[in-house]
């Protein structure tokens, strides 16, 4: 039986709710800016005015300004965000128990089966886009299709407030034309090697040899090429309620065994770089850091760790990954890859209570250095600034081929 | 923008099923009022002056209008904008 997928984007999600709540932000282009009062804080969302001025996500506030001097800049509120992610998803459970989120304003639905009841997929999906729209006043598009991967290309076609079939006697057509970059899983990285073997369309990538595939970016690009013949079989994920970001993570496999714990230590270093950045610029902090080493037999270990005090600074939940690290791994056999978490994250402007025995100003002044940093290296490039130790770093693979995907998705 | 968000007392009894019929609400200075029936319950978005939650659509004195439940224990109503010759 053919599949039926729904994948649920709420449009441009944290400046619609602000927008939903205070009706008198709707004629104005709107952004939602994390610490607008430091005046260090970046574009976390955007509505459609703003938009039309090239305001972007991670632009800096002054420099959104400058782009659109009629900007009106919001703080964000997460507690509404996760509220109306929830009630999404309660409405999208009308319909299937099969949700699946994938981040904090979009899901996939499995809907198959559900003809005889709810009527055709298409169906659905418009009555989805017409209750979210009257009970949450708030849009999305929707994305209708054989597969989670097609599905979820669906949702990004046709927005705000718009439904997408891709159906599979017509997919070739419809996408096949569309840049490699819009298949989920094909990040800056990929794009980059897809480039430069002359692969720029999915429908490029569909009909390329998946043994070269394989020989350029390993499993991944096989997977890829799968995905772009519609041979995405991944399930929707049953799950309950999670919140919206549970982990940033950052993970490598490194182009020689790591043999020493200083190896390992350039190496956790370096991954909490990106780490401390991403969870400042979703305004989020950690309380606790996992490991996951992969020794070169393959097997995984994973640990986890709770931190006194929740932080955004990678120097932070560096030093805890490698204390962890020290204290578990036993070293039988050389290491293969690395993985860094921060987990049981919390919005970072919640209140917490601070053990006794922390030196919080210590922790702040901290915070603020990387923040400097991140200013620095949003100005004058990533590599424009960095930790000494880490120029000797020969473990991390020259391009790091970054692949975000959803739970059950790699095999 | 015609209408703005005002934040009401409301009575309301909370029936063993779960369900509740709100009886009067207090709006601002011009005191109490009667809620004669209540026409519909759903969920759903205020259009006019923004927010979300149950939303009761209730007659008093004849007129009908909206009461929402923001289920965080407040309750507001969609009010005319005064002195613009509403
Ligand atoms: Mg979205």
């Amino acid at each position: 039986m053919e599949r039926a997928i729904l994948h649920c984007d709420m449009n441009n999600f944290y400046a619609s709710v602000e927008c939903m709540l205070d009706p008198s932000l709707r004629e104005c282009p709107v952004a939602v800016c994390g610490s607008v009062e430091e005046r260090h804080g970046i574009v976390l969302a955007k509505n459609y005015k703003a938009k039309a001025y090239r305001v972007q996500t991670g632009d800096a506030v002054w420099q959104a300004k400058e782009k659109c001097p009629g900007l009106v800049v919001v703080p964000p509120h997460y507690e509404e965000y996760i509220k109306y992610s929830r009630l999404a998803r309660e409405i999208y459970s009308r319909y299937t128990e099969q949700v699946e989120p994938y981040g904090m304003d979009e899901c996939w639905l499995d809907v198959s089966g559900t003809e005889a009841l709810f009527g055709t997929p298409e169906e659905i999906a418009d009555r989805l886009r017409a209750t979210i729209k009257f009970e949450l006043g708030l849009t999305i598009s929707v994305g209708v299709s054989f597969n989670k991967v097609f599905a979820k290309l669906g949702s990004d076609l046709k927005k705000p407030d718009a439904v997408t079939v891709i159906r599979k006697e017509s997919f070739r057509d419809q996408i096949w034309k569309l840049p490699a970059e819009d298949l989920l899983g094909v990040g800056p990285a990929t794009g980059r090697v897809f480039h430069r073997v002359g692969i720029h369309t999915i429908g490029d990538l569909a009909q390329t040899d998946p043994r070269y595939l394989r020989s350029w970016l390993g499993k991944n690009g096989e997977l890829l090429w799968r995905f772009a013949n519609g041979n995405d079989l991944s399930l929707v994920a049953k799950k309950d309620f999670i919140p919206p970001i549970k982990s940033v993570g950052h993970g490598i496999t490194t182009v020689a065994d790591l043999e020493t714990p200083e190896q390992v230590w350039t190496v956790i270093l370096e991954l909490t770089q990106d780490i401390g950045h991403k969870l400042r610029s979703h305004g989020l902090s950690a309380r606790g850091v996992a490991i996951h080493i992969r020794d070169n037999t393959l097997e995984t270990r994973q640990w986890q760790t709770q931190l006194g005090i929740p932080t955004q600074a990678s120097v932070i939940l560096a030093r805890s990954a490698f204390e962890l690290f020290r204290k578990t791994y036993s070293w039988r056999r050389p290491i293969r890859s690395v993985t860094v978490q921060a987990i049981s994250l919390i919005p970072q402007d919640m209140p917490w209570q601070a053990s006794l025995f922390v030196d919080t100003e210590k922790l702040e002044k901290l915070e603020r250095l990387e923040r400097c940093v991140d200013d620095i290296r949003r100005r004058f490039g990533k590599n424009s600034i960095r930790q000494g130790i880490l120029l000797r770093g020969a473990y991390m693979p020259p391009e790091k081929a970054e692949i975000t995907m959803p739970a059950g998705m790699i095999h | 923008m015609n209408s703005r968000k005002v934040y009401v007392d409301v009575e309301v009894t909370h029936r063993k099923d779960g369900s509740a019929r709100p009886n009067t609400i207090t709006f601002e200075d011009e005191g109490k009022f009667e809620i004669d029936r209540v026409l519909q319950i759903c969920r759903a978005a205020s259009t006019k002056v923004g927010g979300t939650g149950i939303r009761y659509t209730v007659l008093i004195s004849g007129k009908q209008a909206y009461l929402f439940d923001e289920e965080n224990g407040r309750w507001f109503v969609e009010a005319k904008n005064r002195g613009n010759g509403n």
